[in-house]
């Protein structure tokens, strides 16, 4: 188990957020408290009481709430914990200790909770001051903690960095939660791009074409997106940069679909048809031609690239059906990956690089698969809820997004890597389609 | 010397009769050739005028006839135009390869853009729901570009005619079942 370097993570923090931090002084040890295996087969019940204020108004009284609910859904949309009801905890919130020696644990190992975080906060002139601390309930110990000065506005920037340093604490990498995913919605009467937080909160509509805009892909650095647009008529590729506004357009003869950013390069793959057949091809983020990388006669789409850029799956007809084959992009060695169904599309490369989700269609129901890279042991990860499909990795492998007709309109939902806790990201007007999750922020 | 009375009576109750029947007669004689004279003038224009009548209606009737059969061609060039844009070609599900019956129609279609020269055509590729919707981009492509070459192969010049895939973004019935999917493989021909 890793730890922060605290005197990064403080210039970092100063960097970028204009929030001034803190590091306690805490030992996490070399306990597993997370199983990278299988997260959510038993999840770690975590106590988040209302935060403490050192001077109570009622304004006050609302961070206290505010901040702990928000912290405590942060934390369980990771899917690694059970939130603990804070109708049944023993200590009262605005009087019990919130640091170590005053914390009484056995009140919390009592009510179940093998963690706790504790927040204390004071508001001076509208600036926010606030301690947060992870404690492993059952040693007694401080795993991390932080003191955070910024406007009060910052609150749900500093408890969404305070979670990822506990799940950097318990996991060794970092969480997901400065990371976006966009989307299509079709709200407007047109598909367009739309992006929102890795919790559906703050959607907005990024395109405004007027025109079918499908397949949103983010490239590593989330800085540009590509995607599908007809605003000009026929389906072509946009490249966007979302900082500086460049943007760049792929516009040949018959389809320009399906981008997908190559890992450490600024280079997209993408399917073209100007020749007559579905191929896929490398190109420069300025839409050039680097290179033709399938050659097949027949349909080959919907390239997504290994985590070390050198490989990428795509989907291919050449066996008849569609089906998921990888291919090296130096030796053009191709293999094979799945060999069960007769409809298998949309695969996406895990950031880990060992597994590959996909969407399969057999017998008149459309469902969402990971395979192994070897092409073993397929599993079924959405079952009986209408129509799945589109799965998109989130950057720390955990979680997988995907769409769902299950409640009759499209929706965007989300489930764990393994399938389980599948619930709605967002409800707004229309349908939802495609999501794509960005990689984490850089600089945020 | 009463006879002579008589003849004079006579002559009195005769002549004046005489007179006025010899003025009405004159009269009469003298109106007589002016009315003819008239009348056969009216006549005359009045024929003229119904045979210009005649020649108007006969024009009319001709422009209307030629307006009809303007009309009509003008009806027959949109119906004609209209079926190739309305008779789609359809497709079995995951395939583009064309059914007998598609290659008839676009047989007609060849003709027809043979016999319009100057006409240049989308050709839509649509699919049905199923399957993913990136998958369904390149099989709608697929299905307009066999075609498109099918055409090619009857003679149409590859320069009158675009492909472009709307996989199953257009769906033309809305149905979740075979009988909204077997409408929605198609391919579609717009002219431009």
């Amino acid at each position: 188990m890793r730890r922060l370097n605290p005197s990064r993570g403080m210039a970092r923090l100063l960097f970028f957020m204009g929030v001034a931090v803190m590091v306690f002084r805490g030992v996490a040890g070399a306990v597993e408290y997370i199983d990278i295996n299988n997260p959510f087969i038993r999840k770690i019940p975590i106590a988040v009481p209302f935060f403490q204020a050192k001077t109570g108004t009622e304004v006050q009284a609302e961070i206290a709430e505010k901040g702990a609910v928000r912290l405590a859904e942060t934390l369980e949309f990771t899917g690694f914990f059970k939130i603990l009801d804070r109708a049944g905890f023993l200590e009262d919130p605005q009087r019990m200790g919130i640091e170590t020696p005053q914390i009484r644990f056995d009140s919390w190992t009592t009510v179940g909770a093998e963690l706790l975080v504790t927040g204390g906060f004071e508001v001076l002139d509208g600036a926010l001051a606030i301690e947060l601390r992870l404690y492993d309930t059952f040693k007694g110990r401080l795993l991390v903690g932080k003191r955070y000065q910024g406007a009060r506005t910052d609150l749900k920037k500093i408890i969404r960095r305070f979670c990822d340093d506990i799940i950097y604490t318990l996991t060794g990498q970092h969480g997901i939660f400065t990371s976006r995913i966009a989307f299509v919605s079709n709200g407007t009467g047109n598909k367009e791009i739309y992006t929102c937080d890795f919790d559906g909160s703050d959607p907005k509509q990024l395109t405004r074409t007027k025109a079918i805009t499908i397949s949103p892909a983010w490239s590593l650095d989330g800085d540009w997106i590509a995607y599908t647009s007809y605003l000009k008529g026929k389906p072509d590729l946009f490249i966007k940069n979302l900082k500086d506004g460049r943007s760049h357009q792929v516009t040949h003869e018959g389809l320009n679909i399906t981008p997908a950013w190559r890992p450490f390069r600024q280079e997209l793959a993408a399917t073209l048809s100007f020749t007559g057949d579905q191929e896929i091809y490398l190109l420069t983020e300025t839409g050039k031609t680097v290179k033709r990388l399938t050659h097949n006669q027949g349909i080959d789409v919907s390239p997504s690239w290994s985590p070390d850029g050198k490989k990428f799956a795509f989907v291919s007809k050449r066996a008849g059906t569609p089906q998921i084959y990888i291919q090296d992009v130096e030796s053009n060695v191709v293999q094979r990956v799945t060999y069960y169904g007769r409809h298998n599309t949309q695969p996406a490369w895990s950031p880990a690089g060992d597994r590959i989700a996909y969407t399969s269609l057999e017998g008149g129901e459309t469902n969402i698969f990971i395979v192994g890279i070897d092409g073993k042991e397929p599993v079924q990860l959405t079952r009986n809820a209408g129509d799945n499909e589109s799965p998109a990795w989130s950057p720390d492998g955990n979680l997988i997004a995907f769409c769902s007709y299950r409640e009759g309109p499209a929706r965007i939902y989300v489930m764990t890597a393994f399938g389980t806790d599948q619930r709605r990201l967002l409800t707004l007007s229309g349908e939802q389609t495609d999501p794509a999750w960005s990689p984490r922020s850089q600089r945020d | 010397m009463k006879r002579k009375l008589w003849i004079v009576a006579a002559l009195f109750l005769v002549v004046p009769g005489l007179l006025f029947t010899v003025s009405c007669a004159k009269k009469k004689v003298a109106s007589e050739p002016g009315m003819m004279q008239e009348e056969s003038e009216a006549a005359k224009s009045a024929a003229e005028k119904a045979r210009e009548e005649e020649l108007a209606r006969q024009r009319a009737l001709e422009e209307q006839r030629l307006k009809e059969a303007e009309e009509a061609k003008r009806k027959m060039i949109a119906e004609e135009r209209a079926r190739f844009e309305n008779e789609d070609i359809y497709f079995e599900f995951d395939s583009a390869t064309l059914l007998p019956m598609a290659q008839e129609i676009l047989k007609r279609k060849a003709e027809y853009l043979k016999a319009n020269p100057n006409l240049t055509v989308v050709i839509e590729g649509h699919c049905d729901e199923r399957g993913t919707h990136e998958y369904n981009l390149a099989l709608g492509d697929r299905r307009a570009k066999s075609a498109m070459q099918f055409l090619k192969d009857l003679g149409i010049p590859a320069s009158r005619m675009v492909a472009i895939s709307y996989g199953e973004e257009r769906p033309v019935d809305p149905g979740h079942n075979e009988e909204a999917w077997a409408k929605n493989r198609r391919a579609h021909f717009v002219i431009q």
